[in-house]
């Protein structure tokens, strides 16, 4: 596999696969019900954290 | 017997280092082996004062370790280490500031510039910055994910292990031994040995991870875990070099030309954006909510900058090699990825500064708090800065100059610095079981003292790098050059004294930290009146934002 081939694939499928993941995690984030989850999550280290 | 495995192995090694001295190609090598030999010998005999030989009885040794307690001997441990390589590190750093100013101070051939250099920016970053790393991540994915650390004692192999790097990498610096590249100078061998502790480092992560009880991982430990992954294929590509010998410490790259530069920036970059930024960004999001006693201002925000963070940073790097052999399109590429991560990163300080909304009075009444906001806000300015040089008409001005340190300095000691002392005068008093630390005055004094220093450094090299980019391009109107090259060195020495200056009031107030934090693991508590008058009442303090 020389440097054009890879060069391609980087930039379309490569390109292509970053975008779409990109935007699906963006588009995940924003999902019905997320605020509230996100909210519960923001809220994991104010637990008690004791060693026992 | 205690310790039984680990010093038949070590003093095995002990006896490996030994025959690699005997075997040794070059001088350097074999006096590095010597070194190793003496640093496991030394390890050997201390576990073996340590060792008894008693027999086991059943009831002292618990089949399984109670899965429910936290692991924290190697976050103590770390702690100290980070402490004590972050005071190394500085010194190393005011010494190499006045060997630029008073070029006497270069002591042939140990400790001449060109072998401190590597000292100090592999100590501050790799030592301090790194035992910070592993000591904050090993404490917050635990509290994150209610679980003990995975792999028992491999938690303790990475803590040592790591120590045994950073002892070679320094000692080997000093002996000459270099492969030249930046923040990446140890030979093969040593990268080879750091390759092992990494992957140990990311077994126990993940194990952790894999192993917890809170159902949805904290956006902390993604930010480690993204740290940790992205510098184990940084730092194995990177360092891909054939060894001239087994017994010698030289190497070739398996890269040659401009391909070989731009690998160097590709791994010197994103040792910023992964190691410096990422890994802290994570220790932002824990001590910053755990200090103010509030959630983060928005989770959300902070998953799509982390996506964002990780999908630009890796195309920054082209940005170090304007003008030079390197293709115009990916120059131009790294300076526009490195314009669009100016978003990410701010998404970052906007999301740490919000953290405080309701409890700004905290920064009249908590210098740890203070000192947390101070980070952020450099980290802001640092990566609004950064950016901006990226750009190529900035950077036909700042390349090569003093700027370029002003920056650094600026995001290194503001962001990284003032963030892991936060973190460290957080962590502290909890490990140790103390009430509070020895004295609150006493980081209120080293808050100062860091912040003038910083202040101090960053405002006299932009004057010296900006001074200095415009006497290497002036011209007279014959079109001849204007300065020698010495000339503008010269006019460099009253900048590099001030420089000096600020690096010194940095390090004072890191002696300070340690004196309160020696103390505080000692267990005193020093008499004093409470900051700016009475706290707020206790139950403002524990009920949640409405």
């Amino acid at each position: 596999m020389d440097y054009h081939v890879m060069r391609e694939f980087a930039d379309s499928w490569g390109l292509l696969f970053m975008m779409i993941f990109f935007l699906g995690a963006v588009l995940f984030v924003f999902r019905p019900g997320a605020k509230k989850q996100a909210e519960e999550a923001a809220r994991i280290p104010l637990k008690d954290d004791c060693n026992e | 017997m205690k310790y039984g495995t680990e010093i038949v192995v070590l003093a095995l090694a002990a006896f490996a280092a030994l025959v690699a001295a005997a075997m040794a190609q070059d001088v350097p090598f074999q006096q590095h082996m010597w070194v190793l030999f003496f640093v496991l010998l030394g390890t050997v005999v201390v576990l073996m004062r340590n060792t008894t030989f008693a027999p086991r009885r059943a009831a002292a040794i618990p089949l399984r370790p109670d899965a429910s307690a936290y692991m924290d001997g190697p976050v103590r441990y770390g702690s100290v280490a980070t402490m004590f390589w972050g005071v190394v590190g500085f010194l190393v750093g005011v010494v190499v500031a006045l060997q630029l100013a008073y070029p006497d101070l270069n002591i042939e051939p140990w400790f001449n510039f060109g072998r401190m250099r590597p000292l100090h920016t592999s100590a501050v970053v790799f030592a301090f910055g790194g035992n910070a790393l592993i000591a904050t991540s090993f404490y917050v994915v635990q509290r994150t994910c209610r679980a003990r650390l995975f792999g028992g004692n491999l938690a303790w192999f990475v803590f040592w292990g790591y120590q045994l790097f950073i002892v070679m990498a320094a000692t080997g610096y000093l002996l000459g031994i270099t492969q030249s590249r930046e923040y990446a100078e140890p030979e093969w061998y040593v990268d080879l040995w750091l390759t092992i502790v990494w992957v140990a480092y990311l077994v126990v992560f993940l194990g952790t991870i894999v192993r917890r009880k809170e159902p949805h991982i904290y956006v902390a430990n993604w930010f480690y875990l993204s740290f940790i992954v992205t510098i184990a294929m940084l730092h194995v590509v990177n360092n891909l070099a054939m060894p001239v010998s087994i017994f010698g410490s030289k190497s070739y790259s398996l890269f040659a030309g401009v391909q070989d530069a731009l690998t160097q920036w590709w791994y010197g970059h994103n040792a910023v954006g992964f190691f410096l930024t990422a890994g802290f960004l994570g220790m932002m999001y824990y001590f910053v909510p755990k200090q103010v006693n509030r959630p983060v201002y928005s989770y959300r925000l902070s998953i799509i900058h982390f996506w964002a963070l990780i999908f630009l940073y890796i195309w920054a790097g082209p940005h170090h090699l304007h003008y030079t052999a390197l293709p115009d399109w990916a120059q131009t590429l790294g300076m526009v990825f490195s314009v669009m991560l100016w978003m990410p990163s701010w998404g970052g300080m906007i999301n740490g500064l919000m953290t405080l909304s309701g409890a700004w009075d905290k920064l009249r009444t908590d210098p740890i708090v203070r000192m947390m906001v101070l980070a952020i806000a450099f980290y802001g300015m640092s990566t609004f800065e950064g950016p901006m040089m990226s750009i190529k008409v900035v950077n036909s001005l700042s390349h090569y100059t003093d700027w370029t340190i002003g920056h650094v300095h600026s995001g290194a000691l503001g962001w990284v610095g003032m963030i892991t002392f936060g973190a460290v005068y957080f962590m502290v008093p909890k490990l140790w079981g103390r009430e509070r630390l020895y004295s609150l005055r006493l980081v209120t004094w080293h808050f100062w003292l860091a912040t003038l220093g910083i202040v101090v450094y960053a405002a006299v090299m932009w004057v010296s790098g900006i001074q200095q980019g415009l006497m290497w391009r002036e011209y007279d109107d014959q079109g001849f050059l204007v300065y020698s090259f010495a000339e503008t060195v010269a006019a460099m020495y009253p900048y590099y004294v001030v420089r000096a200056v600020g690096g010194l009031l940095f390090l004072s107030g890191a002696l300070v930290m340690a004196y309160n934090i020696t103390m505080t693991i000692l267990g005193y508590e020093r008499e004093e009146e409470p900051i700016g008058g009475q706290l707020a009442s206790p139950e403002s303090v524990l009920k949640p934002a409405e």
